[in-house]
């Protein structure tokens, strides 16, 4: 058992888009900046009310490209810092997670996204999820993504976010939506495990004692850009190999085999919950970390089931992965809806369908 | 020969700025970038800032400012150098912070960025260097490029009923109520560069004085895509770029907002 354990911490009831914000506070960071979009305004406002009586910095910018680059400079100081929007201001900060990826800067990016493309409406929906996983910038720019499926993982995982963006020197990405955003729950704000984050040496914040040094995307001499890119493509394969992140969700001896993230997950383990009452053996893999994918799990349990059943809120994103990640193509399938949740009588009647099927 | 004519004798008259590396330049024959690094250089070591200074850098031909000046230096992306600067100076307020970008990167990509920048007063410095031109990309029209002036996107030289006016931002910016300097300087005789560095001294002092914005416009060459010969260059800035983009210092703030 950890020291926590014995720390007397009161449950709390919040939304989970206020949770992010605790997770963010407890990991010590101290400097926000923001441009407002639904669903996730409860972030900035939480954070407006909150950086500055703690000696922090919040900022409202003039945009998302503003925002995502008053990262890249925050960043560059050493300090944690983060910010939160949705699908159409991620768009505009693909081009500063790119350059963050590339000066190997360490920040937060929480995605509460709705419903696209283009403006799209503001009903959740998981169809970030490309975006999210299959780069987050051009130049073949990628980033871990964690998805919180309650508020006690909007909670957790940003911690968890700020760890992993201080080890291994990359932005971050928390993808949510709205209803895991919006919706309130009771969670336990247990301190951050994880220990304060080492001296950065690299950090810009005048020469004083050493001599100067930059943080910095562009290599123009030589096959400098060459070894960069090997050298964020070894980040990559160090955070897969350390990084990857799975729920398993009675998988032992499932037959029916659910993957899923986030908000649709809770669902589904509803859903399994019904079905194992009527002695239908259905299980789920929850991946937490969307990158890097959890690959082998996926593999493993595909192997042994007899049907893999991907459900998301978008019209198949992660499917894609799941493929990828097994030869037992046959066994997949895909259940989705792009702009809202299948409600747990659908699926229940689906689940039943597809055993029914198998017998 | 006396004692005292040997002191003069020793006397220097020139140096290299402390703050400025020792480096061939990579700069293109009769291109003011190298003139405009060694006053801001200069200006770092009159006020004694290399070890507190983070310098942002942009994109084009100003990007290689890491190369030359001794400070920190993060880079931004293209015309977002005042947001970098922003998070670096609210992350660290007791710092020196400048951006340094030309006029594709501050008059058009950026220009959100500058305005929002400068109307918040954030306290940072930009250096703006203006050569009417992209120089990096190969010569394309840039917001400051004069009307009918050839360019490789203008080909039959810039019309405004197409194309538009040029911008002029020093004193666009000098409307702004977060700023506190803003000028126009050139750097083509010995008599300009000498009140650019005046004017680039002020703009560095209105940041530590924690005054707001400051910002020196350069009236910058590009010989090389101009098509000119680098005293040609030279010329065209003194002739047709001041009638147009008159020298002066557009606002200048005797106090501070908040003390
Ligand atoms: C987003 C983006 N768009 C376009 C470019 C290509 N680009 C590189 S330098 C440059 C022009 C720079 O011109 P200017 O700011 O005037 O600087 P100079 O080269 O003249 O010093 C452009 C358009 C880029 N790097 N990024
Ligand atoms: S291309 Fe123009 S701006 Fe760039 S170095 Fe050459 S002369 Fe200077």
């Amino acid at each position: 058992m950890s020291d926590m354990a014995n720390v007397d911490v009161q449950r709390e009831f919040v939304k989970g888009n206020e949770a992010i914000c605790h997770g963010a506070i407890a990991a010590g960071c101290r400097h926000y900046f923001g441009y407002p979009i639904t669903p996730q305004n409860d972030i900035p406002e939480y954070m407006a009310a909150h950086m500055g009586p703690l000696g922090g910095v919040f900022l409202q910018a003039e945009s998302e490209v503003a925002t995502i680059n008053m990262l890249l400079g925050t960043a560059a100081t050493g300090k944690r810092v983060m910010t939160s929007s949705s699908g159409p201001g991620i768009s505009l900060m693909q081009e500063g997670i790119s350059y963050m990826a590339g000066s190997e800067l360490p920040a937060v990016i929480v995605n509460i996204s709705r419903s696209g493309p283009g403006l799209g409406g503001i009903a959740p929906s998981q169809g970030d999820y490309f975006q999210a996983v299959k780069g987050g910038g051009h130049g073949g720019c990628r980033i871990p993504v964690l998805a919180p499926h309650s508020v006690q993982e909007m909670y957790e995982l940003t911690m968890l976010a700020f760890d992993i963006a201080d080890r291994y020197r990359t932005p971050v990405m928390i993808l949510g939506d709205a209803i895991i955003g919006q919706m309130k729950e009771p969670y336990t704000p247990a301190p951050s495990k994880y220990p304060p984050p080492a001296p950065k040496s690299w950090a810009t914040v005048g020469c004083a004692g050493r001599s100067r040094q930059h943080v910095k995307s562009l290599f123009l001499k030589d096959d400098d850009i060459e070894r960069h890119n090997w050298k964020l493509d070894e980040k990559i394969h160090a955070i897969e190999a350390a990084e990857t992140r799975a729920e398993s969700y009675r998988l032992d001896d499932a037959r029916i085999v659910l993957v899923a993230f986030g908000t649709a997950a809770r669902v589904c383990k509803t859903v399994i919950q019904w079905a194992r009452k009527e002695g239908i053996p259905v299980g789920m893999i929850r991946p937490i970390t969307l990158f890097p994918f959890p690959k082998q799990l996926v593999h493993e349990a595909a192997g042994k089931a007899d049907v893999v059943v991907v459900i998301e809120m978008n019209t198949g994103q992660m499917v894609e992965d799941v493929r990828i990640a097994t030869s037992h193509h046959e066994k997949i399938r895909f259940i989705g809806k792009p702009c809202a949740m299948p409600t747990p009588d659908d699926l229940l009647a689906d689940i039943r369908r597809i055993a029914g099927e198998l017998s | 020969m006396s004692g005292n004519e040997k002191r003069a004798f020793d006397r220097p008259v020139f140096e290299r700025p402390k703050s400025l590396v020792d480096v061939k330049t990579h700069f293109c024959p009769g291109c003011h970038h190298g003139i405009a690094h060694r006053i801001v250089a200069e200006a770092i070591d009159h006020f004694d800032l290399r070890e507190k200074t983070v310098g942002v850098a942009c994109v084009g031909c100003s990007v290689f400012l890491y190369d030359y000046i001794d400070v920190d230096v993060v880079e931004a992306p293209h015309g977002r150098a005042p947001a970098v600067a922003t998070g670096v100076k609210r992350a660290l307020p007791d710092r020196f912070v400048f951006t340094y970008q030309g006029d594709g990167d501050l008059a058009a990509i950026g220009t959100s960025e500058i305005i929002h920048a400068a109307n918040r007063g954030e306290n940072i410095t930009v250096i703006f260097i203006n050569n009417t031109t992209y120089g990096m990309t190969g010569g394309q029209m840039a917001p400051t490029t004069m009307l009918g002036q050839r360019t490789s996107t203008t080909p039959y030289g810039r019309e405004f009923s197409t194309a538009g006016y040029p911008i002029k931002m020093a004193e666009l910016l000098a409307q702004l109520e977060g700023v506190a300097f803003s000028a126009r300087v050139a750097t083509s005789s010995p008599a300009q560069i000498r009140k650019a560095k005046e004017a680039v001294r002020t703009a560095f002092d209105m940041q530590i004085r924690r005054m707001g914005l400051s910002v020196v416009e350069f009236l910058s060459t590009c010989p090389t895509n101009w098509g000119m010969k680098p005293n040609d260059a030279r010329k065209r800035v003194l002739g047709e770029m001041i009638d147009f983009f008159p020298l002066g210092t557009f606002k200048e703030r005797k106090q501070a907002d908040f003390v």
